[in-house]
Formats: C-alpha cells, sequence, structure tokens
C-alpha cells in the first residue's frame, strides 16, 4: 500500500510517498499507527480538521475502509484554481 | 471535453481561438482565467503549486462531467499549471461552449468554485522572507453550497 503526503503534510513528515504492508480498517487507525511511529508523524496528524485524504484518488472521509485500496494520500485542504 | 494538466506556459489567446472555431453548434463561449497575484504587500517572488499525479486529472475530468450532466454544454476546455509560477504568469483557464451563454457562465462558475476546493492542488508563497502554503477560505467550501 503507497501511503502519499503532500504539501505541508509532506513537508512536515519529510516524505512524498512511502510503502506499507497492505492493512485492513479504516484511515482513522491507519493514522493511529502513523502517529504512534514518531514526533513528525504526530505533528503532522495533530489536527485531523486541517487534513483531508484520498482513498485510491478518490476523496473520502476518515472512517472510509482501506481495505484493498492501493493508495492513500494525506493533504491539507486543496486550492485549485 | 479537454483536460490538460502541465508544467508548461500555455497561450489562453490561441487556446481559446482553438477551442472556439472547434465549436459548430454552440453560440456562446465562455472562459476564466487565473493569473499569479502579488501578495496585498507586495514581494511576491513566484508561486510554486503542488499537485497530485492521476488524481488530479481524476478530478478534474469528473468535475467537467459533472458540468456537462447539469448544462447543456457541447464542450469543457480545463487548463491547470504546476511547479513555478512568477506573478502575472496565467495558472489555468476553464472554457465552456454551449448553444446560449446562460449556460456557458453558470458552468464556468460552477466549474471553478469545484476546481477551488475539489482539485488536488496546493499552492505555496514564496518571498525573500517567507514561504507559507496558501490556506483554504471558508468562503471557498461554502461556495460548493451553491450548486
Amino acid at each position: 500500500m503507497k501511503i502519499l503526503y503532500f504539501a505541508w503534510v509532506r513537508e512536515r513528515i519529510g516524505l512524498p510517498s512511502e510503502e506499507l504492508e497492505n492493512r485492513s480498517g479504516t484511515v482513522r487507525d491507519l493514522i493511529e499507527d502513523l502517529r504512534a511511529r514518531e514526533v513528525r508523524y504526530a505533528a503532522a496528524f495533530a489536527d485531523l480538521s486541517a487534513l483531508r485524504v484520498a482513498v485510491d484518488q478518490q476523496l473520502t472521509d476518515f472512517d472510509a475502509s482501506i481495505e484493498g485500496a492501493s493508495e492513500v494520500a494525506f493533504f491539507p485542504p486543496m486550492t485549485g484554481g | 471535453m479537454h483536460i490538460l494538466v502541465q508544467q508548461a506556459a500555455f497561450d489562453m489567446g490561441a487556446q481559446v481561438n482553438d477551442f472556439t472555431s472547434a465549436q459548430d453548434a454552440s453560440g456562446a463561449v465562455v472562459t476564466f482565467t487565473g493569473i499569479v497575484r502579488d501578495l496585498p504587500q507586495g514581494g511576491l517572488q513566484h508561486m510554486l503549486i503542488e499537485h497530485y499525479p492521476g488524481m488530479t486529472e481524476k478530478a478534474l475530468t469528473e468535475i467537467a462531467h459533472q458540468a456537462r450532466t447539469r448544462w447543456a454544454l457541447d464542450d469543457v476546455l480545463v487548463i491547470h499549471r504546476y511547479g513555478m509560477l512568477i506573478p502575472g504568469e496565467t495558472i489555468m483557464m476553464v472554457a465552456t461552449a454551449s448553444a446560449h451563454r446562460k449556460n456557458a457562465f453558470e458552468a464556468a462558475d460552477f466549474l471553478m468554485d469545484y476546481l477551488k476546493s475539489r482539485a488536488p492542488f496546493w499552492k505555496k508563497e514564496i518571498t525573500s522572507a517567507t514561504a507559507d502554503w496558501v490556506g483554504a477560505k471558508q468562503a471557498d467550501e461554502q461556495a460548493l453550497n451553491r450548486w
């Protein structure tokens, strides 16, 4: 499973993407695991209201399942246009 | 329907001419262009636009498709750049073609509202002293409720 980070989430974690073992559960479960890893992850995921998530390139919410997903991306609210 | 996500600059006039001349059933073409604006206090050196390759194209296609299901459009064009841009440069454009102007105007407005908040782009403003990610505005999110 590929995890991607964009904008200040990428900067805070210090990585554009990384590979994790496939897992079940929800986005929220994944975030709990990431938070527990290191301070930089805890800092990036401190305030979920400032974050958005896409599973397999579809915008979704933190309760979405990641079972069978190949990509999960975390980023701040988008500023296109 | 044409969706282009690119680093390179584009010639807005040429794009509008090509788009317009390809329409034979349309009586109206509406275009919008977004350009890099200096900060209110000045001093913007450049803007960095990051995007999510793959999802960006999908999201733009989905937004354009929604516009086509809601309004009687003959064609839609979306061009959005990423990378480093300086003040005055063109960031993006949309064009809509329809038999009548109302559909073309409303669809262009809808496309812009959705592009702002639902297309995975992020802007960073760089001055000689600062480098700040542009925050999403509450008003941009609320604008989606109009539709």
